[in-house]
């Protein structure tokens, strides 16, 4: 008898209490419009290509973002200039289509494509979810300020040689007979 | 008043026929539970409060309730429908109907040699009662056997 | 025109009050509900969100108000207007003041347990004539669970009616101005406000609408207006066993001179509203035979001895 009224009445009432004394604990909401939350600087939101410190755009159209992309919204055309360097002629995401996953910029080999905190994307016309490339270019260096692909990378390109690249020694001439 | 209870009677009687002629069970018993409901509204404009009142809460409420539940359980479909609408024609009913119009003109015969003047007189609660554990306490008391021998028998059949 | 029982003023300002009372308490729910799980609730329509219902109602009434092809049509027309109708019914006896009321009747009590019991009609036809597997056995569950708790209601309300010697409501509050019968009657009381939640199937009885288990029972196939007024009609089944547990056991209207009959009796009623929906916030749902057998074992007899116990008090002090 005693178990039974434990079970069935003194255990609720006990519920009934500790759940009305969370009338006296702050509401978790965030009230987004009027309070913005903060987003994390790691945030996996809006996408954008960056460019490198000197201020030319970092992406080389190398399409590992396409080949990375796990729902195909990405779509890109390589070119080159006329020092030889190559980049991106249409960049376009389909942001309706994209889930944010960061596989792109895990990826990108030179930090061009990044992904910011910024969620607020919704848009009324479907149309315009598709971001061309003026859209995502951004003037800024992104999360990593120093980087500048061209100046490490081993490959000559027009205004500079091989070897002439940060960090990098000159390459061996594999003909001459000293060591 | 009086206006209430011709309107109540002829509601119930209008229902009644309802459910005879319905070939969907469960629209017939929602005329039945209506023809019920009227004939409550009939007592109590007559002055029955109480008897109104169990009317409402024994037949329409409980009774009725359990048959519907039944029903439910039955599963009755198209083909039901159609077999009760096959016994409508008219080689079946005529015959009965004709009969229960006689009886009903005899019947109506015999009421009208009487005047009735229709005079509602409360009966409350406490006269009932008072009559029930008065004067036919052996009555309730045979009932309430009745109804206890009802529950061992519901018992022992759901034991088994 | 003044204020009197019966009078056209006093129906219709009851009417209206009841009906509007019981579609803001969608919006009260929801924002207990949420002070209650440390969140805000809906606070974006109106001031504090108070036009929400505005807004639900308008959602509701402009949507599409589509009947199945399979279903029974005239039980599923009838069914939401049986269950609206009857709880309207059901306040017409109820005492909310003096000189406010719609019927001083002698059979007041009775009359509310009918109106419970032809209450179960809705659920019933709702779930049988939708034709949905679902529909079907939350009508079922509704039925047993509304039938059985019927039992331990009208016996637990004997006890008052005891105590009074009267099936007048109205009767019943005066008779309460030495003290409110939930002391003499406290077991009766408990055993009110469990078959009380069970009848008008809210939380944590809401097992004929169990939405986890069995998508909302009998008015699955309910849409617009039609599922609307089953929602009405269970914040108004709520209002009205609010109003009961007030008017039977804490004294109605009655209550110290500072404040008017009516606000006492406004205040009691949402106290015990307002504890329904803590209920619902925090006690889980019993399993279906669980119900069952805390009803018939526990409550059946339990109410039936403290009626007896009543009964041979009053007889030993007469």
């Amino acid at each position: 008898m005693y178990n039974l009224i434990k079970d069935t009445l003194i255990s609720q009432v006990v519920t009934l209490w500790q759940v009305m004394m969370h009338m006296f604990v702050k509401a978790d909401t965030v009230e987004y419009p009027e309070e913005m939350p903060y987003m994390f600087p790691r945030w996996r939101g809006r996408i954008i290509l960056s460019r490198d410190p000197d201020g030319e755009e970092r992406c080389v159209a190398c399409n590992l973002c396409a080949v990375a992309c796990p729902v195909d919204c990405i779509a890109l055309q390589k070119t080159e200039d006329e020092e030889g360097r190559w980049y991106p002629e249409f960049f376009r995401i389909n942001f309706s289509r994209c889930i944010m996953c960061g596989f792109c910029e895990e990826a990108c080999p030179t930090n061009a494509i990044q992904l910011t905190p910024d969620f607020e994307m919704a848009e009324y016309v479907r149309q315009d979810m598709v971001w061309e490339k003026e859209d995502l270019l951004i003037s800024g260096t992104g999360k990593y300020h120093d980087y500048n692909f061209y100046r490490v990378a081993g490959k000559k390109i027009g205004g500079k040689d091989k070897g002439e690249a940060l960090n990098e020694a000159v390459p061996v001439n594999v003909r001459s007979l000293l060591p | 008043m009086i206006l209430l209870f011709y309107i109540a009677g002829a509601v119930a009687i209008a229902s009644t026929v309802c459910v005879i002629l319905q070939s969907n069970i469960v629209h017939a018993l929602i005329y039945l539970i209506l023809s019920l409901l009227a004939v409550a509204v009939v007592f109590y404009v007559l002055g029955a409060t109480f008897a109104a009142i169990l009317e409402a809460i024994v037949y329409a409420g409980a009774i009725m309730v359990l048959f519907l539940f039944v029903i439910m359980m039955l599963n009755l479909g198209q083909r039901s429908q159609d077999q009760e609408k096959s016994w409508m024609d008219a080689k079946a009913w005529i015959a009965p109907s004709i009969m229960a119009a006689v009886l009903l003109a005899q019947f109506l015969n015999v009421l009208s040699q009487y005047d009735y003047d229709l005079v509602p007189a409360e009966v409350g609660v406490l006269e009932v009662s008072a009559l029930l554990f008065g004067p036919y306490v052996l009555a309730v008391e045979l009932a309430s056997i009745l109804l206890l021998a009802g529950l061992v028998s519901a018992y022992h059949l759901a034991k088994k | 025109m003044t204020f009197e029982v019966g009078s056209g003023l006093s129906i219709g300002a009851i009417l209206v009050t009841v009906i509007i009372v019981a579609a803001m308490l969608i919006w009260v729910e929801r924002r207990l509900l949420s002070l209650w799980q440390e969140r805000l609730g809906p606070n974006r329509v109106g001031y504090f969100g108070l036009l929400q219902v505005v807004a639900d109602m308008i959602k509701i009434f402009t949507k599409e108000d589509w009947i199945p092809p399979f279903a029974d049509k005239f039980s599923f027309v009838l069914a939401p207007g049986i269950i609206m109708g009857v709880i309207l019914l059901s306040f017409s006896v109820i005492p909310f003041a003096p000189g406010v009321g719609v019927v001083d009747s002698n059979i007041g009590v009775l009359f509310i347990l009918a109106m419970a019991s032809l209450g179960a009609y809705s659920v019933m036809l709702g779930g049988l004539s939708s034709n949905n597997k679902y529909a079907l056995l939350g009508a079922l569950r509704a039925t047993a669970q509304m039938i059985s708790y019927e039992v331990f209601m009208g016996i637990s309300m004997l006890g008052v009616v005891a105590l009074t010697g009267s099936f007048n409501l109205r009767e019943i509050v005066l008779a309460q101005s030495d003290g409110w019968y939930v002391i003499p009657q406290f077991v009766g009381f408990v055993i009110f406000l469990i078959a009380g939640i069970a009848e008008s199937h809210r939380l944590p009885f809401d097992i004929p609408e169990a939405e986890q288990e069995i998508c909302s029972g009998y008015h699955t196939e309910y849409s617009g207006m039609k599922f609307g007024m089953f929602f009405v009609g269970e914040y108004l089944g709520l209002v009205l066993i609010a109003s009961l547990i007030t008017v039977l056991f804490f004294g109605g209207w009655l209550g110290p001179a500072f404040l008017p009959p009516i606000v006492w009796f406004s205040i009691k009623v949402f106290g015990f509203i307002a504890f329904f929906i803590l209920l619902r916030a925090a006690v889980p749902r019993p399993r279906y035979d669980q119900l069952m057998s805390y009803g018939w074992l526990f409550l059946l007899p339990v109410s039936l001895i403290n009626l007896l116990v009543t009964g041979a008090i009053i007889l030993s002090i007469q």
